[in-house]
């Protein structure tokens, strides 16, 4: 059984599986944020720096830790789940790579000149793809040092490597930070160019089968 | 006809008038609040929607969900990570569901540890025998659930030497606590006897001071700080699930590290 049918017409940029996947992890990235912020007010790492009640999921810290015990399991789940099919049906390696340094240096340059056109959905450009394989990596951080943090005792070895109890808490804690970062920037830019965020929710241009030519292209 | 039930002298319709921006402010916070928990929730547990105690039933049921599932990963042989003796911080952390003003020290002398339950032997102890039995120390991390911690000196008999002394039921599912602050506690069977699960009478080498449990407090290297009760007045072996304090207000109860 294959998450995208396709019924013979062109795969969709981002197939109904994908989509599923995106926004059940806003979802849940949003649950465990909101409730990480109301258990971080409970001993704070940053000396004066509070999450006011209305950012944070939970009148108090009880139903915050709920919530992010429950949240957990929506996030690791999907997310083994996005990267499973990432890696099986090629998604991840057709999106996100090669990245050559003389696009990063041209993305950048266009950015900073304010040409942040994104004329073709189908093709992300260096920085793009940096930037989704921070949050991805950042996302599988956040797994590790929350189920240490979780569990320091039955992770010990894990908790020693990342520098002990009190570390894996600062690694969580900048770990959030990376995603609202990316968030805030993903956000931004889909707002920017809505054409996006429309095929987020509807598939986006159909793909051009990469493997196949016409033969009287090939010279 | 009139209504009976309609008032002899209508209310004046401006004061409604006056209102209406209020009234319309309150019902759309209301949808808007009412949206954002019913998505939330159906995204959970799938099950009907009524009110936020709906969504704090689903919650605790994933709670109880991850209560099995920290049961699975925890390890009856896995020692947790101990220190040296230089790490161990005087005094150690007074915390409490209420202030230290509010501290009522037990008397040690009229002091006595109470049985119930799945025991066979439930004559009282006193002090003084549960001196005579084996004494452990061990220098361990004590982790907060709100994310502060501390290495602790805590020496006395373990939980496991105890029960097998007065020869409680090993195959029950809880061991129960009563305190003299009123904090009820529970832990599984397989933590109560974990070689770092002791009924300490010592810190860092002295008998246990007032603040933090005198005679008798819980001390396990393997749960979290709210696991561990103090003052102890009573030990009960059961299968009913007993709850405890911050349980019965929503805090998981394995609380497990």
């Amino acid at each position: 059984m294959s998450i995208d049918s396709n019924d013979g017409a062109p795969r969709r940029l981002h197939p109904l599986g994908v989509r599923l996947m995106h926004w059940t992890n806003a979802i849940a990235m949003f649950v465990m944020i909101t409730s990480g912020w109301g258990i971080y007010d409970d001993y704070v790492i940053i000396p004066g720096l509070h999450f006011a009640q209305a950012v944070r999921l939970g009148s108090w810290a009880v139903p915050s830790l709920l919530w992010h015990f429950a949240g957990m399991w929506l996030l690791a789940v999907n997310g083994l789940a996005y990267l499973l099919y990432g890696i099986i049906t090629g998604r991840l390696r057709e999106r996100l790579l090669p990245i050559r340094s003389s696009e990063v240096l041209q993305t950048v340059r266009d950015t900073l000149h304010f040409r942040i056109e994104h004329d073709d959905l189908t093709v992300y450009n260096a920085v793009q793809k940096i930037l989704y394989i921070v949050v991805i990596v950042a996302g599988i951080s956040q797994v590790v040092t929350g189920l240490f943090i979780w569990k320091p005792v039955q992770f010990s070895g894990g908790v020693a490597l990342l520098g002990g109890f009190q570390a894996v808490r600062w690694e969580h804690f900048l770990g959030m930070t990376v995603i609202v970062g990316f968030v805030v920037v993903h956000v931004v830019l889909s707002i920017l160019v809505p054409r996006t965020l429309w095929a987020m929710l509807s598939g986006g241009p159909r793909l051009a089968p990469p493997a196949v030519r016409p033969p009287e292209a090939r010279t | 006809m009139k209504s009976p039930f309609r008032p002899a002298k209508p209310p004046d319709p401006a004061i409604l008038d006056n209102h209406r921006p209020l009234i319309r402010s309150l019902e759309r916070r209301g949808l808007i609040r009412g949206g954002l928990s019913l998505g939330a929730l159906t995204m959970l547990t799938g099950c009907d929607v009524d009110s936020s105690a709906s969504i704090d039933k689903g919650l605790r049921l994933i709670s109880a969900w991850n209560d099995r599932v920290q049961a699975a990963l925890f390890d009856p042989n896995k020692l947790a990570p101990t220190y040296p003796r230089s790490m161990v911080l005087k005094p150690p952390k007074f915390n409490a569901y209420y202030d230290i003003t509010e501290l009522k020290p037990v008397d040690g002398q009229t002091w006595r540890l109470e049985l119930a339950g799945l025991i066979k032997d439930k004559r009282p102890w006193t002090a003084e025998r549960l001196a005579t039995l084996p004494q452990v120390d061990m220098v361990i991390r004590h982790i907060c659930v709100e994310g502060w911690d501390y290495i602790g000196e805590w020496s006395g008999p373990t939980l496991r030497s105890f029960l097998e002394r007065v020869g409680a039921d090993l195959t029950a599912k809880y061991v129960a606590f009563k305190t003299a602050d009123d904090y009820p506690s529970s832990i599984d069977m397989a933590t109560a006897l974990h070689p770092q699960t002791l009924l300490a009478t010592q810190y860092a080498g002295e008998t246990l001071a007032d603040p933090f449990g005198f005679p008798l407090r819980l001390r396990m290297a393997t749960k979290l700080g709210y696991k561990n009760p103090k003052w102890i007045t009573a030990i009960e072996v059961t299968n009913k699930y007993p709850g405890g304090y911050w349980e019965n207000l929503g805090e998981n109860w394995f609380g497990g590290i």
